[in-house]
């Protein structure tokens, strides 16, 4: 089973209470190393999930030069069992499952981090724009916003991957129109608050311009709150992208997690009874969505402990926030 | 009603109409972006005739201007016209009436089941935090939302495949038979695609119902009532659950959307002959009024419910209105 220490308000607060004692009895002259190693023994469980996906970031990258056998040629035989050869057997072609995963997950991950870095740059801006000004500009910003959230994200990514045509940059396309909205929303009520903090009225006061003081004091100071949604859009965006690719719109020249499970089906992997040609894309995908979670969580937790029971209803899924409604929520 | 919760409802029912208008126009638009005219896509001819494609342009009004195209054809959708499907010549909407009349008892169930099952282990993991209990039940819930739902299904169909049905909705070429006969034979159908669903959503709704019991129980009346000596059965459901069914049962409502993803993929696992299955379908054939079709009445209604939802959650708590 998996660590999830982290979901327990209690068990999590402890360890950070540990964590902040220890800095302060170490002082401030203590070694950035020092502090670093203070602040991720407060959170294993999120070190758990970058060690996760950063494994499968590594094995994407290097997949063609650690993958032991062709991707395109047969290497054994058709469905043949796992084996010490073929670790996880073949496919209906002889391809070996080990090697084709690597390939998937390439793509994979590559439909993650682009989508993840698309919606990186809506949210952000909608959210500071929106938190910033505030009034009008934020109303009409938010309302959108809703009007994003409302979609069932399924269905119109269908309709545009299926009117555009497959190809792996439309399924991006299709897949990062709909994931920005709740980076959006929570960017938005943190820059809303830190609009009125102390240094950034002290700035204004000074004469700063709206556009220096989003510069040098907002967007560095969401820059994490950023990297914690974004690590969750990866794995949303692998997770749309196995549906799509299950439903016929993945690109056809190029292997995916999705591609793999979609083929397996297809092509008699379960009355044939090969487990092996469907079980493992699907752990690949829990696990990474399970490991950007918990990425997510540490960091957000880290940032703002008070949000720490109810974010993940709020965060995970495009649900719309428990806290507040309307202009209030968070 | 107050005026406060008047101008509330007011609020969301212009915001739904707004958003439903978006997408009738976003619909019109997207499908004009389509490679081919209509004609050429409704001749379904490489070569048909000047005559043929004239005939055609004139019976569906594509020589007027786009403006005019556009208001024909917001009318024909007010009067229930949603075309007719390339693949089986009938109307969009009378294929699209059964197929809904064979998706919504399936998910249905699947919902029902998961309602239940996710507020008793969401209720128990938070009642017995931080005990193997509590972890056994929220890494379960974790497991069950991170799995593909298609994947899941394949997996319920490798497990359960030689007990149950894993295709269609009946048994085929069996004639005759009582109603109670054929009700059953549906139910075996319906098991394994609405248990998917079932998973997919327990997850969810487990880790949702277990944040809203934990920032209950936190509550000054949660320890009120437990100095006075209140049982601690009594105490989860009269005290705790009921405020927490508040955050609960709005964020059910919200999910509406997420099941309609689901019901997508179960049913193409499954060939459950439902929406889903028809979106599927519409794809592959490139039957485009179905899939404009099915794509309004799916992103309508969770617009619908979505705007239930968020009326229901005015009603429960006075204070988001106010």
């Amino acid at each position: 089973m998996l660590p999830v220490a982290a979901l327990d308000a209690d068990a999590d607060s402890d360890a950070r209470t540990g964590g902040d004692t220890g800095t302060g009895a170490s002082g401030t002259g203590a070694s950035a190393g020092a502090r670093l190693r203070v602040i991720l023994r407060g959170h294993r469980a999120g070190v758990v999930g970058a060690v996760i996906l950063l494994a499968f970031t590594v094995l994407a990258i290097g997949a063609p030069w650690f993958a032991p056998y062709s991707t395109t040629a047969a290497s054994g035989a058709v469905f043949a069992p796992p084996s010490l050869h073929h670790l996880l057997g073949t496919n209906d072609g002889g391809i070996d499952m080990v090697s084709l995963l690597m390939a998937g997950g390439r793509i994979s991950m590559l439909v993650g981090f682009s989508c993840a870095a698309i919606a990186a740059v809506p949210g952000l801006l909608i959210g500071v724009l929106s938190g910033y000004f505030g009034g009008v500009v934020d109303t009409v910003l938010m309302r959108v916003t809703d009007f994003f959230i409302v979609l069932p994200t399924v269905p119109v990514m269908i309709v545009i991957a299926a009117v555009w045509g497959p190809s792996l940059l439309h399924l991006i396309v299709a897949i990062s129109v709909l994931l920005w909205t709740s980076t959006a929303r929570v960017i938005r009520a943190q820059v809303k608050s830190l609009r009125e903090r102390t240094f950034v009225r002290r700035a204004r006061t000074l004469g700063m311009g709206n556009t220096r003081v989003i510069f040098r004091h907002i967007v560095p100071n969401v820059a994490p709150l950023l990297v914690a949604n974004s690590v969750v859009a990866l794995a949303l965006a692998i997770f749309y992208e196995t549906a799509l690719a299950f439903l016929g719109l993945g690109d056809p020249t190029a292997t995916s997690w999705g591609t793999i499970i979609e083929d397996a089906f297809l092509r008699t992997a379960i009355s044939v009874g090969a487990w092996w040609a469907i079980v493992p894309p699907g752990i690949c995908v829990a696990l990474v969505v399970i490991g950007a979670y918990l990425v997510g969580q540490s960091i957000e937790d880290e940032l703002n402990p008070r949000l720490k029971v109810a974010h993940f209803s709020a965060r995970f899924w495009s649900f719309r926030p428990l806290v507040g409604r309307g202009s209030e929520a968070i | 009603m107050r005026s406060g919760t008047l101008d509330y409802v007011v609020k969301r029912v212009a915001f739904a109409l707004v958003t439903i208008f978006i997408v009738l126009t976003f619909n019109f638009v997207l499908f004009r972006l389509l490679p081919g005219s209509a004609v050429t896509d409704l001749s379904r001819v490489p070569n048909a005739s000047p005559a043929l494609r004239e005939a055609l342009a004139r019976e569906f009004g594509l020589a007027s201007s786009k403006w005019d195209q556009y208001l024909a054809y917001l009318d024909q959708l007010f009067h229930g016209n949603l075309g007719v499907s390339y693949v089986n010549q009938q109307p969009v909407w009378d294929n699209l009436r059964t197929d809904v009349a064979n998706t919504v008892p399936m998910v249905a169930l699947g919902t029902v089941v998961a309602v239940i099952a996710g507020i008793t282990s969401g209720l128990v993991s938070a009642w017995r935090r931080r005990t193997p209990a509590d972890y056994l039940l929220t890494n379960s819930a974790i497991a069950f939302y991170s799995f593909p739902t298609q994947w899941l299904g394949l997996m319920l169909i490798v497990l359960f495949g030689s007990y149950l049905p894993t295709t269609g909705m009946t048994t085929p070429f069996q004639i005759g038979g009582s109603f109670w006969q054929q009700a059953g034979d549906e139910l075996q159908h319906m098991i394994l695609p609405s248990l998917t669903i079932a998973l997919t959503l327990y997850g969810q709704y487990t880790l949702v119902v277990r944040s809203a019991v934990l920032e209950t129980l936190g509550e000054d009346y949660v320890l009120t009532a437990r100095a006075k000596g209140v049982r601690t059965r009594r105490l989860l459901t009269r005290h705790v659950l009921r405020n927490a069914m508040l955050p609960i049962v709005t964020l059910m409502g919200l999910s509406f959307g997420y099941i309609v993803g689901g019901a997508l993929l179960v049913e193409t696992v499954f060939t459950w002959p439902g929406i889903g299955l028809a979106v599927y379908q519409a794809v592959l054939q490139r039957d485009y009024p179905m899939l404009q079709g099915a794509f309004l009445l799916l992103t309508i209604s969770v617009v619908v419910f979505n705007l239930l939802a968020d009326l229901l959650y005015a009603r429960l708590d006075p204070r988001v209105s106010g």
